[in-house]
């Protein structure tokens, strides 16, 4: 792998940039794996990763029907944050925030994640007993987290209208300076970059058909490209996951519905930090292009359809002028739908399935892209050993039967 | 933006009017007590979510308030009928033949069927 460097820019810079190595290979599909991953965006591909960087399995295929990254990865609004109010989710996302504060240097790939701070506003009295709570749960476990007045949210954000004239007035916020944002494709693209140097094999444009089961035991998959052998396969694929569950022959407590987002024109840097409202419903960032990147709920009913309605539309760019009226008057440059897969307790699933040797990592909801790292690690430990990760064990599908459930929707169930 | 013919009002309405209510033609057990742990956990939270033809409850929520069915194509979106509580739908999954389905793919944006 070509590493890239200040010095590497300068050297390219005189051949006129034309000389770059490919960033990955594009492979022939060999007739057996070790390992595969069906999903190539950013969980997928963080899975392939740590496989082959820290648990030794080199021989991994990840198979993706589109192109890298093509899914939600490249749908969301980037938001990075751990202040999740259950021990098991906390533990999990503040796993995932620890290796994003080293992600950049690890992968030798610029990520661009910026630390500025994520504010969860509260309008209500019960949301501020809430945010209250959630920051104490936080610290217990180690995260950081402040409770804000309406004051202190006035002060971090100028141009928000914390006036008591609001329709629903500021009373404060929860507030995780370590929380931000990162470039969403740069990940997917750093992680395929990493997986393929340590000898991965990403084929995209591959789509599986069906999984061959012999015995209640996994030992491959079809696809269009051919049959492809492991004994190990783990499906990572997002909205998408119930329809290979079916393929495996059983249901998950999943449901699949459009999760849509918008950018502005660019404008120049007005808002620093990440400002999220459960109450009002909309949060909002800015990019380092300078458009500002908006998102809210999901469209109610069940869809694959990769975009949504537009009175949903409009009621998160309601929420976003009540917020803040300065935008008012800020032009909508793009809209788009990613397909979610929502599970009942807006906690992911990081599970062994009834058919053996087939894991599945999905249910991830609105807030998958946050974890992706720590999603990817456990879920590869979980695949190498062939035995669930401490950190992932919470959250299997069996939970649903159990009635462990983990109801994380105060923190994660409207707003991401 | 979805314009719905709610079967109780004989009327189209617009999506607005209406929420989504989720899996339709779910039964409850007859005997809760007599389930078992899966059955009981299949029942509140494992759901069909296909991608293709599904039928989901609406409730006309600002109309009538009355719920009823549809059946809908999860890619395209198409509404194919809608129909009262109690009915069976007579387009299902099966019934609709393939030709339909790619049509419904090749109306999207940038697809080619």
């Amino acid at each position: 792998m070509q590493r890239y460097s200040g010095f590497g820019l300068v050297k390219h810079a005189l051949s006129h940039h034309e000389n770059w190595e490919r960033q990955w290979r594009n492979p022939t599909p060999k007739k057996q794996y070790d390992v595969i991953i069906v999903g190539g965006g950013g969980h997928g591909l963080a899975t392939a990763y740590y496989l082959a960087k820290e648990f030794g399995v080199k021989n991994v295929a990840v198979i993706e029907k589109g192109w890298l990254g093509g899914g939600n990865t490249a749908r969301n609004t980037t938001i990075v944050r751990s202040n999740y109010l259950w021990d098991e989710s906390a533990v999990l996302y503040e796993h995932a925030m620890k290796l994003w504060e080293g992600l950049s240097q690890d992968l030798n790939y610029n990520v661009m994640f910026s630390q500025r701070g994520v504010l969860n506003l509260g309008h209500t009295l019960q949301d501020m007993r809430d945010i209250q709570r959630r920051v104490n749960a936080n610290r217990l476990n180690g995260i950081d987290g402040e409770v804000l007045d309406a004051k202190g949210v006035q002060a971090l954000v100028p141009i928000m209208d914390c006036s008591k004239n609001a329709r629903y007035p500021v009373m404060g916020a929860s507030w995780q300076p370590r929380a931000g944002v990162a470039r969403h494709d740069a990940v997917a693209w750093g992680y395929a970059r990493g997986a393929d140097a340590h000898g991965v094999d990403i084929l995209q444009q591959t789509e599986v058909t069906g999984f061959k089961i012999r015995d209640g035991q996994i030992y491959g998959v079809h696809t269009n490209r051919g049959d492809i052998e492991a004994k190990t396969v783990g499906c990572v694929a997002a909205g998408n996951s119930s329809v290979l569950a079916k393929m495996g022959g059983f249901n998950l407590p999943l449901e699949s519905h459009p999760l849509q987002a918008l950018v502005s024109e660019p404008i120049k840097p007005i808002l620093d930090t990440v400002v999220m409202s459960n109450q009002v419903h909309g949060y909002i960032s800015q990019s380092d292009k300078g458009d500002l990147v908006i998102g809210a709920g999901i469209d109610g009913y069940n869809g694959y359809g990769q975009r949504g309605s537009y009175p949903t539309v409009e009621h998160t760019l309601q929420a976003i002028v009540e917020m803040f009226p300065i935008f008012s008057r800020v032009r909508m440059n793009r809209q788009w739908g990613g397909i979610v897969d929502t599970c009942p307790d807006a906690c992911p699933i990081i599970s062994k399935t009834p058919v053996k040797g087939l894991y599945f990592n999905c249910g991830w909801g609105t807030g998958g892209f946050k974890a992706t790292p720590g999603s990817g690690h456990v879920f590869a430990a979980s695949l190498a050993k062939g035995e669930m990760h401490p950190i992932a064990e919470p959250f299997s599908m069996f939970r649903f039967h159990s009635g462990a459930l983990i109801d994380e929707h105060g923190a994660a169930g409207v707003a991401h | 933006m979805f314009y719905i013919y709610c079967p109780y009002c004989g009327e189209h309405r617009e999506e607005e009017e209406f929420h989504p209510k989720g899996q339709a033609h779910i039964e409850r057990p007859k005997e809760p007590e007599a389930c078992s742990d899966e059955e009981w956990g299949n029942y509140l939270f494992f759901r069909d979510n296909p991608r293709g033809v599904h039928h989901e409850m609406w409730v006309h929520a600002v109309g009538c308030r009355k719920f009823f069915n549809m059946t809908r194509h999860t890619v395209s979106y198409e509404i194919l009928e809608t129909y009262k509580m109690g009915e069976q739908p007579s387009i299902t999954a099966d019934s609709q033949a393939k030709p339909r389905e790619a049509a419904a793919v090749s109306q999207q944006e940038g697809v080619r069927a």
